[in-house]
């Protein structure tokens, strides 16, 4: 485990180095991405633009769950998002060399790249963050505090494990992949938003199947002193580290049994 | 005629090859289908009108903007741009047809397998759940098809501009991902232009990008009607025509400074 961590760490800050040597390329990058994702944010502030609530959370509100999710989301990416080259190497069969290494099949595909452009992201969100938690109406106390950070280490944990557990099916399906965004990119963007403005099927599916509801929304609601739509328990709101333990236990029975799936393309 | 045709054909055949895809874009664009449609009725709490859509024409929005998502190729593509970087842009410089053209033909054959495949089943998804509003009026369902034929062309001339940049950059990427940025969010993807503040509106209409979105929506539940119809129309044509003739000339000088490792 401490020996993975180490060569991971040497292979991204290679990376890192590589990228450093077009030092005006790689600031750009970044800039870039950091200034294009407030487009993501603009619509929230379009919809409040219009209306002075939504489900009863106020822009402020609305920000804070942003940006926890987008948060914890951007650093899922920054960490796991090599994820999405899988079914290249699937399909060109090169997931046979993954397999005869003397490492784990996870942690290969992880550490094959690293993009550090993506740290834009996480500092946009971060930026939304930093908003939120100053203009929200809340006396701040020990426990809020830590829910801050309880919220944003235990959602990436939750949204990397859904990503693992959804990437699984271009084992079976290599044009599947698309699919895969129905629960990533989708569980981050419903997370922007308070659950109170989704039926309720919707909202018992994020609390239970794929629980992205435990990323921002839950934590949000105790910070903010929100009543629960569902009924829930207010215990709920510190579950984010243990739901993000199950997830991550189910996502790597997932992949394992993906793995044991995965036929060569052959040649 | 022909030859455009069978290229069409070939985009259409291409796309239909690989129906797991269709599947799974389907799949995904009915999970933001609800996700939108909840986050936009949750507006209309307590009001029934927000920039001269009732919730109605919101949720047909959302559903109509899902189902055109694939057609109008929002995410965009870098193929042009792939074959100018690894130098296979030569092979289509001694081809009779001009890739502009090529393009087109193919990507409207590909446009055609979408709206059919991709759009109609979150279309009828979401029919299923909520209350949408559809036109009357079988001319405006001419118009609005016609729009849509015509977001195809604004979108393809569109993402085929930055595709060029790949003469000039050698990490054309960059270029991409902030052009694709910007068209999802002008084009009304996320949230319609309707609802923008009207400083907002103002600049997103000097922009070719609600021509691939918004327009064709406004047509379909009769927020644009009579002689706005022809002026919206109209617009299209007129940034299809100016990013047509942009392609033709950047592809131009782009060919003219290429230079291509042979052997």
């Amino acid at each position: 485990m401490a020996e993975s961590l180490a060569l991971y760490v040497r292979l991204v800050s290679a990376r890192v180095r590589s990228q450093w040597q077009y030092r005006a390329s790689f600031a750009l990058d970044i800039l870039g991405v950091f200034l294009v994702t407030f487009l993501d944010f603009l619509a929230i502030l379009v919809i409040f633009h219009n209306v002075p609530q939504l489900g009863g959370w106020t822009v402020e509100e609305v920000a804070l769950l942003y940006g926890i999710s987008g948060v914890a989301f951007s650093l899922t990416q920054l960490a796991v998002g090599q994820l999405d080259l899988l079914h290249q190497l699937i399909r060109d069969g090169n997931f046979d060399l993954v397999l005869i290494r003397p490492r784990g099949s996870l942690f290969q595909v992880i550490a094959s790249d690293f993009r550090p452009r993506q740290v834009g992201r996480v500092l946009q969100a971060a930026t939304v963050l930093v908003y939120a938690l100053v203009s929200v109406d809340v006396a701040w106390t020990a426990g809020r505090v830590a829910m801050v950070v309880v919220a944003v280490v235990g959602g990436a944990a939750i949204f990397a494990a859904v990503w693992v557990a959804a990437i699984c099916i271009v084992f079976w399906t290599v044009e599947g992949r698309e699919s895969v965004s129905s629960v990533t990119d989708a569980g981050s963007f419903l997370s922007q938003y308070p659950i109170d403005v989704y039926a309720a099927w919707l909202q018992r599916l994020v609390t239970v199947l794929v629980p992205v509801a435990f990323v921002a929304y839950f934590p949000a609601s105790y910070i903010l002193d929100k009543p629960d739509p569902l009924g829930a328990p207010s215990w709920v709101s510190f579950a984010s580290p243990a739901v993000a333990l199950v997830a991550a236990l189910v996502a790597g029975y997932v992949w394992r049994f993906a793995v044991r799936h995965y036929r060569s393309a052959g040649g | 005629m022909r030859l455009d045709w069978e290229l069409a054909v070939r985009g259409y055949r291409r796309y239909a090859a690989y129906p797991a895809a269709t599947w799974a874009g389907i799949l995904t664009n009915s999970v933001f289908g609800f996700i939108q449609a909840y986050v936009l009725l949750a507006m209309y709490d307590g009001r029934d009108d927000i920039g001269g859509y009732d919730a109605a024409d919101a949720l047909t929005y959302v559903w109509l903007a899902q189902a055109m998502l694939a057609a109008v190729n929002v995410f965009g593509w870098s193929d042009f741009a792939e074959r100018i970087r690894r130098g296979d842009v030569a092979t289509d410089l001694i081809r009779p047809v001009h890739p502009l053209r090529a393009g087109l033909a193919f990507d409207y054959g590909r446009a055609l397998y979408h709206i059919i495949f991709r759009g109609l089943p979150p279309m009828v998804v979401g029919a299923i759940v909520f209350d949408l509003t559809a036109p009357g009026n079988p001319l405006v369902w001419a118009v609005f098809f016609v729009s849509i034929a015509l977001a195809v062309s604004v979108s393809f001339a569109f993402h085929f501009l930055y595709n060029l940049s790949a003469f000039w950059l050698l990490d054309y990427r960059g270029v991409m991902r902030i052009a694709i940025a910007v068209l999802a969010f002008f084009s009304g993807l996320y949230i319609p232009v309707r609802f923008f503040p009207d400083w907002l509106q103002t600049l997103a209409y000097l922009t070719p990008f609600p021509s691939m979105i918004q327009i064709p929506i406004d047509v379909f539940v009769g927020y644009t009607t009579g002689v706005e119809l022809v002026v919206a129309l109209a617009t299209q044509v007129g940034w299809a025509a100016l990013l047509f003739t942009a392609c033709y000339a950047a592809f131009l000088r782009g060919t003219r400074k290429l230079v291509v490792q042979g052997g």
